[in-house]
C-alpha cells in the first residue's frame, strides 16, 4: 500500500466516525473523492478516483446518487471495499443494455475480451452529457471518433480481432456520408451508429444485424426513404424490401464505408468471378461452356454493370460465391417496365408456361454481349430486326409452324415491301421494322384487343410514323370513331396489307385496291366495272380513275359532307383532276351506272333494252334467213358444180374441135 | 333436170359476135369499181381494228381482252388505234358519199333518178318480189329468183352500214369528246352513249362476222370465200348464173362488153386470198370471243 492509500484509509475511517452510518449521500462519497490527488492502484498503476463534482452536477446524472450507479457500494461501510465494481447502467438503461448484451461488443465482454468496450468506453463516466449536447462524447460529430478509437487502422482491435473491413475510419471520412458530417457539419449525415445501430452491433453474417444482407435495404432506406422512386430508374426498388434476394443490395454497389458512387473493387468484384469464368476451358456439368468473354462484356451496354448486379444470388460469404445461384438471370430486376410488357406479351405468356419455343430476353438480346439497338452490330439494330424475328417466324421455323392465321412468308413479303426495301435496301433505319408495328416487347396476336396490330389499334400504330394520315383516317367514314356499326370497318392493313405493303404508286397496288374496296362495297364495285373507268382498270391499266381517285384515300367522307371530294362543292374539281375541261354537267356522268336498274337509271335501262331488242331482232331474222338458206344453198352448189363442170367440158370439147379444125 | 338446173342451163338467146371473137375464157366480168374495192378493203381493215380495240373494253372482264389490250400496246394505244380507224371509216363513208354524188352528176342528174335507177342500192319492188320468191325457194316452193345487180340482202347490208355509221359514229364522237359534249347534254348522256355505242358495235360485228360472212362467203355455192369484192371481177359463167337478171339486161342493152376485163394474175389472186383469209379468220375469232364473253363469262 502506498503512502497515499494509507492517508485515504485513514481519512475514510475518520469520516465514518464523524458521520451517520445510515445516511449514504453523495457528499459522503465526495468527502473523499473530492480530492484530486486521490488514487487507487490497478495492476500496479495508480489511477485517479477523483470525481469532478462540477461535471457530475452538469451531467445527465446530476440528480442521481453515486450509489444509484455504484450499486455494490450501497449500504457498505466506510471505508468501502477496495475493488469496487464498475458503475451499473443497467438499472436504468435496461433496453440499451439488453441490446448491448446481445451485441458483438456485449458478447465479447462476456467472453472476457479485454478489448471489448463497455458503456463507459463510449459514453464516459461521471460527465455523461445528453446525446444532443455537442459536448457529449457520443454526439453525432463525435461518433466516428468514438468508434474509430478502436476501429481505426492499427488499433489492437483491428489487428488482433477479425474485422472484415479495413481503413474504416479513413474510408468513412472520405465517403459521402463522412464528408457531409465531418466537413460540412451536416449532423443528419449518418454515422457509424446510423447503420450499425448504437448498442446492438452485430456482424453482417448475423441475420438480425442491421447490416445483414436482408436488412441492409431497410437500414439504408431509414434515411434514403424515397430511394425507390429516385434511384436509377431501372432498379425496381420495391423489391429491395420485398424480395431482397432478387436484387443486389445497396452495399453490392455502394461499398460500405466508402459510399460515394458505385464501387466494385472488393467483395463481389468482377475479378472474383473472372478468376474462374475467365478461363475458356471452364465448363458446366452438362458440358456448356461457362466462359465469359470479359472483353465482349466490356464493349456491351452492360460494361458498367458488375456480374453480381445481374447474377444477384452470388454471395461473398461463400467460398465459391456463385454457389448460391439457383435461378437464371432476371433482367427485369433492372428493366422492370420492359419486363412487365414482356410478361403480358405472347412471348412472355408462353414463356410463363415453360414453352420451349418462347423467346426470353437473351434470345433476342444475347447474354454478356448485349448491345444497344443503335449499335449496327446488335441483333436488335433496325436492319437486323427482320432477321432476328425471322429466326423463329420464317416460314417453317418454330413460330411459323405453330401459326394458324393467314399471314405466310412474312419475312419474304416484308423484305419485298416498301418498308423492307426502305430498311434493307436503302438502309433507312427509321423505316418500320417488325418491332415498330408489333412492338419490341409487347407482341400480341392481332385478335388481342391490347395488341398494337389489333384492328382498332392499327391506325394508331401506323400513325406513329404516318403522321397526318391517321388524323385524316380518324375523321373518315371508315373510322370507328365516326361510323358506329357492327360490321367490320377497314383498318390500314385491309387496303395496304400487313407485310407486303407496296408503294401506292405501283400498278400492283392500284389494281388490287378496287377489289379491296369491293370486298365490302361489292355492289358499287360491280357497277364501277361496268363503266369505262372500271373496264380499263380491269384490263390492267392504272391511269383511269380508281376508287380513291374520286373518293379519296384516307379522307373518305360521305358525299353529303361539304368536305367530301364528291360533295356538290368539290365534285367538279375532283373530275378536273383528270378531265381538265370537266363542267358541272360532265360531273353528272354516272361512274357507277348500271343498266339493270330501271328506277335509278331509267335512261340507261331503256337504252339497253332497246339496243338488246334491236340486236336480238336483227339476229333472229337474219339467222332464220340464213338457216333456211343453208340447205337450199347446199343443193344449189351441187347443181352449179355440175353445170359449171359440164360447161367447161363443153368448152374443152369446143376448143378441141376448134384445134382440130385448125 | 330440175327447174333450177334448167334455169342455169338457160343460155342467153344470143351471145354478141364480138364476145365470141374474144377469148371468152380469159375475160371476166367486172362488178366493182377500183374505188369501191379500195373502200371496202379500208372498211375491212378499219372495221376489224375498231372491233378489236373496242371489244377489249366491252369485254374487259375476259382474260382475252387483257391480253389483246396489252398486245395492242395498252388501253391508251388501243384508244389511239380506235380513234384513228374511226376517222378512216368516216373517211371511207364520206368518200363513198362523194363518189355517189359524182356518179349522180355524171349519170343521173338528179338524186331521184339515181335512187330509182335499176342499178340503185335503194330497195324497190323487185327486191320485195325477190325476197318473197327467195323464201319460197327456201321452202322448196319455187325456183331461185332471178337476182339482179344487187340482191335485197346486199342492200340490207349496205344500209346497215349507213345506220351503223350514224349510230356508232355519233355516240363515238360523244365518247371521244365528253367534256365538250356535256356542255350541251347532261352527264348521263355519256352513259347512254356508251351503251348504244357498245351494243350497236356488238350488233355490227356480230352481224358482219356471221350473217354477212355467210351470205357472201360461207354459203355453200361460194364456200370458202368470194373474192369478187377485192378483185372486182368474176368469171362470166359464174356471173351469168349468179345475177341472171342483170346479165340478161346487159346483154339486151349490149353493154356487157363494157364490163369485161382481163383477170388478175395468179399472184394478185393469191394475195387477195391471203388477205381474205386473214379478215375471215380474225372475224371468226372475234365471233368466238364474243360468244365466249357473252355466254361463258358474262357479268
Amino acid at each position: 500500500m502506498s503512502k497515499h492509500e494509507h492517508i485515504f484509509l485513514f481519512g475514510c475511517l475518520l469520516f465514518a466516525f464523524s458521520a451517520s452510518v445510515s445516511a449514504q449521500d453523495n457528499s459522503d462519497c465526495l468527502a473523499c473523492h473530492e480530492d484530486k490527488t486521490l488514487t487507487k492502484t490497478i495492476n500496479g498503476k495508480a489511477v485517479s478516483v477523483f470525481v469532478d463534482q462540477e461535471k457530475l452536477a452538469s451531467s445527465v446524472h446530476a440528480e442521481n446518487k453515486c450509489i444509484d450507479c455504484h450499486v455494490d457500494l450501497k449500504g457498505s461501510d466506510f471505508p468501502h471495499k477496495e475493488n469496487v465494481d464498475k458503475a451499473k447502467c443497467t438499472n436504468c438503461h435496461q433496453a440499451e443494455y439488453k441490446d448491448y448484451a446481445e451485441s458483438l461488443h456485449g458478447k465479447a465482454v462476456a467472453r472476457g475480451d479485454k478489448l471489448a468496450p463497455v458503456c463507459q468506453t463510449c459514453h464516459g463516466s461521471h460527465a455523461i452529457l445528453p446525446v444532443k449536447d455537442p459536448k457529449s462524447a457520443v454526439t453525432t460529430l463525435q461518433i466516428p471518433y468514438v468508434c474509430g478509437s478502436c476501429h481505426h487502422e492499427g488499433t489492437p482491435v483491428q489487428v488482433q480481432r477479425h474485422i472484415p473491413q479495413a481503413n474504416i475510419l479513413e474510408n468513412y471520412t472520405e465517403s459521402i456520408h463522412g464528408e457531409a458530417l465531418l466537413k460540412k457539419g451536416l449532423v443528419v449525415a449518418p454515422t457509424c451508429v446510423s447503420c450499425h445501430s448504437a448498442h446492438k452491433i452485430l456482424p453482417h453474417t448475423d441475420s438480425h444485424s442491421t447490416i445483414a444482407r436482408n436488412n441492409i435495404a431497410g437500414t439504408c432506406t431509414k434515411c434514403h426513404a424515397a430511394i425507390e422512386t429516385v434511384h436509377r430508374k431501372i432498379i425496381r426498388g420495391a423489391l429491395w424490401e420485398k424480395a431482397p434476394h432478387m436484387l443486389p443490395v445497396c452495399v453490392d454497389c455502394h461499398q460500405p464505408h466508402k459510399i460515394r458512387n458505385v464501387y466494385y473493387e472488393q467483395g463481389m468484384a468482377d475479378q472474383d468471378c473472372l478468376r474462374c469464368h475467365g478461363k475458356k476451358e471452364l465448363k458446366a456439368a452438362n458440358g456448356k461452356s461457362m466462359f465469359v468473354n470479359y472483353g465482349e462484356l466490356g464493349g456491351s451496354k452492360h460494361s458498367k454493370v458488375a456480374c453480381s448486379q445481374c447474377h444477384t444470388q452470388v454471395n461473398p460469404s461463400y467460398l465459391r460465391p456463385c454457389e448460391g445461384i439457383t435461378s437464371k438471370v432476371d433482367c427485369t430486376i433492372c428493366h422492370a417496365e420492359v419486363g412487365d410488357e414482356y410478361k403480358t406479351s405472347i412471348h412472355g405468356q408462353l414463356s410463363a408456361k415453360n414453352d420451349s419455343n418462347a423467346p426470353t430476353c437473351t434470345e433476342c438480346h444475347g447474354t454478356h454481349h448485349v448491345l444497344g439497338n443503335k449499335d449496327p452490330k446488335s441483333a436488335t439494330f433496325a436492319i437486323n430486326v427482320p432477321y432476328l424475328c425471322g429466326k423463329c417466324h420464317h416460314e417453317g421455323k418454330q413460330a411459323a409452324v405453330r401459326y394458324t392465321g393467314t399471314e405466310h412468308n412474312i419475312i419474304e413479303k416484308y423484305t419485298e415491301s416498301i418498308h423492307g426495301k426502305g430498311l434493307m435496301k436503302s438502309g433507312m433505319t427509321v423505316t418500320a421494322t417488325c418491332a415498330d408495328c408489333h412492338t419490341a416487347h409487347h407482341e400480341l396476336p392481332h385478335s388481342d384487343p391490347a395488341s398494337s396490330v389489333n384492328r382498332k389499334n392499327v391506325s394508331g400504330t401506323c400513325g406513329q410514323c404516318h403522321f397526318g394520315i391517321q388524323e385524316q383516317f380518324d375523321k373518315s367514314v371508315h373510322s370507328p370513331l365516326v361510323t358506329k356499326t357492327d360490321k367490320q370497318l377497314p383498318a390500314c392493313n385491309d387496303c395496304h396489307t400487313a407485310h407486303s405493303i407496296s408503294r401506292t404508286d405501283q400498278d400492283q397496288f392500284k389494281l388490287t385496291i378496287m377489289s379491296q374496296c369491293g370486298r365490302c362495297h361489292a355492289e358499287i364495285a360491280k357497277t364501277y366495272f361496268d363503266t369505262y373507268h372500271g373496264k380499263v382498270s380491269q384490263l390492267g391499266y392504272t391511269k383511269t380513275a380508281k376508287c380513291y381517285d374520286c373518293h379519296g384515300a384516307h379522307d373518305i367522307l360521305p358525299v353529303t359532307d361539304p368536305n367530301s371530294h364528291l360533295s356538290h362543292q368539290n365534285i367538279v374539281k375532283t373530275c378536273q383532276k383528270c378531265h381538265a375541261g370537266a363542267s358541272r354537267q360532265f360531273a353528272g356522268y354516272f361512274t357507277h351506272a348500271t343498266h339493270h336498274d330501271p328506277n335509278k337509271y331509267p335512261w340507261l335501262y331503256w337504252s339497253f333494252l332497246g339496243m338488246t331488242a334491236l340486236l336480238i331482232g336483227t339476229f333472229v331474222l337474219a339467222g332464220v334467213h340464213t338457216l333456211l338458206w343453208l340447205p337450199r344453198s347446199l343443193q344449189y352448189r351441187k347443181e352449179l358444180q355440175k353445170k359449171l363442170s359440164g360447161e367447161s367440158e363443153n368448152k374443152k370439147s369446143e376448143n378441141k374441135e376448134a384445134n382440130d379444125r385448125e | 333436170m330440175t327447174e333450177s338446173e334448167k334455169q342455169i342451163n338457160n343460155e342467153p338467146a344470143s351471145v354478141p359476135v364480138s364476145l365470141m371473137s374474144m377469148n371468152r375464157q380469159k375475160l371476166q366480168f367486172q362488178r366493182f369499181t377500183r374505188l369501191n374495192r379500195v373502200l371496202h378493203i379500208l372498211m375491212i381493215v378499219s372495221f376489224i381494228s375498231l372491233a378489236l380495240t373496242g371489244l377489249t373494253i366491252k369485254f374487259s372482264y375476259t382474260g382475252w381482252a387483257s391480253i389483246l389490250s396489252h398486245l395492242l400496246g395498252g388501253f391508251e394505244s388501243a384508244g389511239y388505234i380506235h380513234r384513228f380507224f374511226a376517222v378512216v371509216m368516216m373517211s371511207v363513208f364520206i368518200t363513198h358519199i362523194v363518189d355517189i354524188t359524182k356518179m349522180k352528176k355524171r349519170e343521173y342528174k338528179t338524186w331521184r333518178a339515181l335512187i330509182f335507177s335499176p342499178g340503185s342500192m335503194m330497195f324497190n319492188k323487185k327486191d320485195l318480189k325477190d325476197f318473197i320468191e327467195t323464201l319460197k325457194w327456201f321452202i322448196g316452193k319455187g325456183e331461185r329468183p332471178q337476182y339482179g345487180r344487187w340482191t335485197y340482202w346486199e342492200k340490207f347490208d349496205y344500209f346497215a352500214v349507213f345506220w351503223g355509221i350514224f349510230v356508232i359514229g355519233s355516240t363515238g364522237v360523244t365518247l371521244w369528246f365528253p367534256e365538250l359534249l356535256t356542255h350541251i347534254f347532261p352527264g348521263w348522256v355519256i352513259n347512254v352513249a356508251t351503251i348504244i355505242h357498245s351494243d350497236e358495235a356488238l350488233l355490227a360485228t356480230g352481224f358482219i362476222f356471221t350473217i354477212h360472212f355467210f351470205n357472201t362467203h360461207l354459203r355453200p355455192e361460194k364456200f370458202p370465200m368470194d373474192i369478187v369484192i377485192f378483185s372486182g371481177r368474176t368469171s362470166l359463167e359464174e356471173y351469168k348464173i349468179d345475177r341472171p337478171a342483170e346479165y340478161k339486161e346487159l346483154l339486151e342493152q349490149h353493154k356487157l362488153e363494157e364490163f369485161l376485163v382481163e383477170p388478175y394474175p395468179p399472184i394478185v389472186v393469191r394475195a387477195i386470198k391471203v388477205f381474205g383469209w386473214a379478215a375471215l379468220t380474225t372475224g371468226f375469232c372475234i365471233v368466238v370471243w364474243i360468244i365466249y364473253a357473252m355466254i361463258f363469262a358474262y357479268r
